[in-house]
């Protein structure tokens, strides 16, 4: 019996099937092509749609939401001042100085009525404390007329530009809120706009009013009583050890990542998850009927030449891995091909590209921006290549087989 | 001593009434050493039977034994090593893989056969020298001529040294300088090599190149001469 020195004959196979790849030019390119576009389907569309998702949860985390919150119990179900809970204790500050936590803040954050000289309007007052909140919120990016908060003990107010134009007033005039003191007794004060912010979500503009944590304090006569802690984690995707952490300091109060504060976005992100699996597996079978068909004509082609080399002495699983080999090459070049198309079509957008431009309307409705910044996770670049060269393998295992299995006497005689 | 070995050989094609005997109790004894030629017309068996002695065919009935092994009861892959080591073919058309220049085809085998590859080239353009085709062992096969072609395959054959070496037509597709010069090699490597050649053919150029004619109708063995019974 042979003993096949399998170095030599993996040589043999790997020099005629890299040759067998280039014997139909124009065949071979159509199927680099089409592998090629399937891989940049994959990472490209990837990384637009995981980019959009990620604009979408990073933009709505600094619209209030931040990565984990603390209240007291009752608050989410009564966000009065009545449910305010006290500053942080001294463990819950501890635990707040976690290398994994980014910054934290405190805040007031009550139901008002804002009015004007001609227009009143319901809004929410959030006293901030605007050093603090600087990385977790939008508003100091926001303000496109006046200034941003000073400090915690600033009395002006920034109000969005479309609560402004309802209220009728302006930067530099005055605006009286009305509110609830802890023993439900009515409070009112006059505060003078110092900011306009603008944002792409018209809601935002129109239901928030920003004033200096002490200055809304003091207004609602709640000592140093807070309405929420909020936290920005490194990672958004990353935070549950942190909210383990801080419930374990402050079990008396309510420890919510962003997932539970907004379910909406949560599912999203589950959804893309899910989708990239989807859209991965749909582009494959897309792209196999063509190599699978690439791969049955050229073993057709060449039933004569399989009949020959079998009457020369090779073994069926030598022609079933000679054929696998070729569909390796194939799909290796196709790999290297759609990767590099891949990258030259994500740098030129990576810092940004505006799909305004594309006629894109009513994002903001979605929470989302027009500016769209692609993220390419090496987990995705992986999978696709995976993808590809796996089930690119277990669907050529067909033509590969057909390859093997034919009987020499009728392969030779085969016109 | 007998290379090959055919006993009460049949092979029958499909079933029923539609069922063709292409060989009908055949008894041939093929000595080593042996350059003997099997003819007759069209349909009369020849290629089946040289199939059948090449293990690319399995036999309805009987016995083949090639160089002491019997041939009709091994499975497929006992059949393809006993190809790879025993038997070398050169058929009448399509004999090279494309894709590989003509010292690439003469290797082939030896590749499958796990030869180290100094051997292999040395033993490779050795062959293609003796079948004169020194300076041309990079060329593929579409750039060298049918003869040329028919040459490399004929190198290929031989190069391994196997017990017997099947040619089917091989000058079917060749002018008749090109053939005679192809007989006047093959009879040369059988005397040098005392490798058994079998080859079947209908042209009276190669019959008279054999040593032993087999003459073959319907599936049997009609005479079994020497190359004076070649009328």
């Amino acid at each position: 019996m042979t003993r096949y020195s399998f170095g030599t004959i993996t040589a043999m196979l790997t020099v005629i099937a890299w040759r067998n790849v280039w014997r139909n030019h124009r065949r071979t390119l159509i199927m680099l092509g089409a592998i090629a576009v399937g891989v940049w389907a994959m990472i490209w569309l990837t990384a637009i749609m995981r980019g959009m998702v990620d604009q979408m949860i990073t933009d709505s985390i600094k619209n209030l939401i931040a990565h984990v919150q603390i209240h007291a119990p009752a608050y989410r179900d009564d966000p009065s001042i009545a449910n305010s809970m006290p500053a942080p204790s001294d463990s819950l500050q501890q635990a707040l100085q976690d290398p994994a936590i980014q910054t934290w803040s405190t805040r007031v954050r009550v139901p008002a009525v804002i009015s004007s000289e001609r227009e009143s309007a319901g809004v929410t007052l959030v006293g901030i404390s605007p050093l603090r909140e600087r990385e977790m919120l939008f508003l100091a990016g926001a303000v496109t007329d006046g200034r941003y908060l000073q400090s915690p003990r600033d009395d002006g107010v920034i109000i969005g530009a479309k609560l402004a134009e309802r209220l009728e007033t302006r930067l530099g005039w005055r605006i009286v809120i009305m509110s609830q003191d802890p023993d439900n007794d009515i409070v009112d004060r006059g505060f003078r706009v110092v900011g306009i912010f603008d944002t792409e979500m018209e809601a935002t503009e129109t239901s928030y009013v920003f004033t200096g944590l002490q200055s809304a304090q003091e207004f609602l006569k709640m000592g140093s009583q807070v309405s929420e802690l909020a936290v920005l984690t490194n990672d958004y995707r990353h935070e549950q050890p942190i909210v383990d952490k801080l419930r374990d300091a402050a079990p008396d109060l309510e420890v919510l990542p962003w997932q539970e504060i907004d379910k909406y976005l949560a599912t999203m992100l589950n959804v893309v998850e899910g989708f990239v699996w989807v859209w991965f597996i749909v582009v494959f079978i897309a792209m196999s009927f063509g190599l699978v068909n690439t791969l049955l004509m050229a073993v057709f082609e060449r039933t004569r030449e399989i009949g020959l080399i079998q009457a020369l002495g090779m073994k069926p699983r030598l022609i079933l891995l000679q054929v696998l080999i070729e569909s390796f090459f194939l799909l290796s070049v196709g790999l290297v091909f759609g990767n590099l198309l891949s990258w030259l079509s994500i740098i030129p957008i990576q810092d940004g590209w505006d799909i305004s431009a594309l006629g894109v309307e009513g994002l903001e409705y979605a929470g989302m921006s027009t500016m769209l910044y692609p993220v390419v996770q090496a987990s995705d670049v992986i999978l696709s290549n995976v993808v590809v060269i796996v089930l690119g393998l277990i669907a050529s295992l067909y033509p590969a087989w057909r390859a093997a299995r034919h009987v020499p006497v009728e392969a030779i005689t085969r016109i | 001593m007998s290379t090959v070995i055919c006993k009460q050989l049949s092979k029958v094609f499909g079933e029923g009434e539609l069922a063709v005997h292409a060989l009908s109790d055949i008894d041939l004894d093929i000595q080593s050493g042996s350059f003997a030629c099997l003819s007759g017309p069209s349909g009369s068996g020849k290629t089946t039977l040289l199939n059948l002695i090449g293990g690319l065919d399995t036999p309805t009935h009987g016995e083949i034994t090639v160089a002491e092994q019997r041939v009709d009861r091994m499975n497929k892959a006992q059949l393809a090593n006993m190809r790879l080591h025993h038997i070398g073919f050169v058929f009448q058309a399509y004999n090279l893989i494309p894709v590989l220049t003509a010292q690439e085809n003469v290797e082939f085998v030896m590749q499958l056969q796990g030869m180290h590859h100094s051997q292999r080239a040395e033993k490779s353009r050795s062959i293609l020298n003796e079948v004169g085709l020194s300076g041309m062992e990079n060329r593929r096969p579409a750039e060298m001529s049918g003869g040329q072609q028919q040459r490399v395959a004929v190198a290929r054959a031989l190069v391994s040294e196997p017990d017997l070496v099947l040619a089917d037509e091989p000058t079917a597709n060749l002018d008749s300088h090109t053939a005679e010069n192809l007989m006047d090699l093959l009879v040369d490597l059988n005397q040098r090599h005392g490798t058994t050649f079998i080859i079947s053919t209908h042209d009276k150029l190669v019959m008279s190149y054999a040593k032993r004619l087999i003459k073959m109708r319907d599936g049997k063995i009609e005479d079994d001469g020497s190359r004076q019974s070649v009328s």
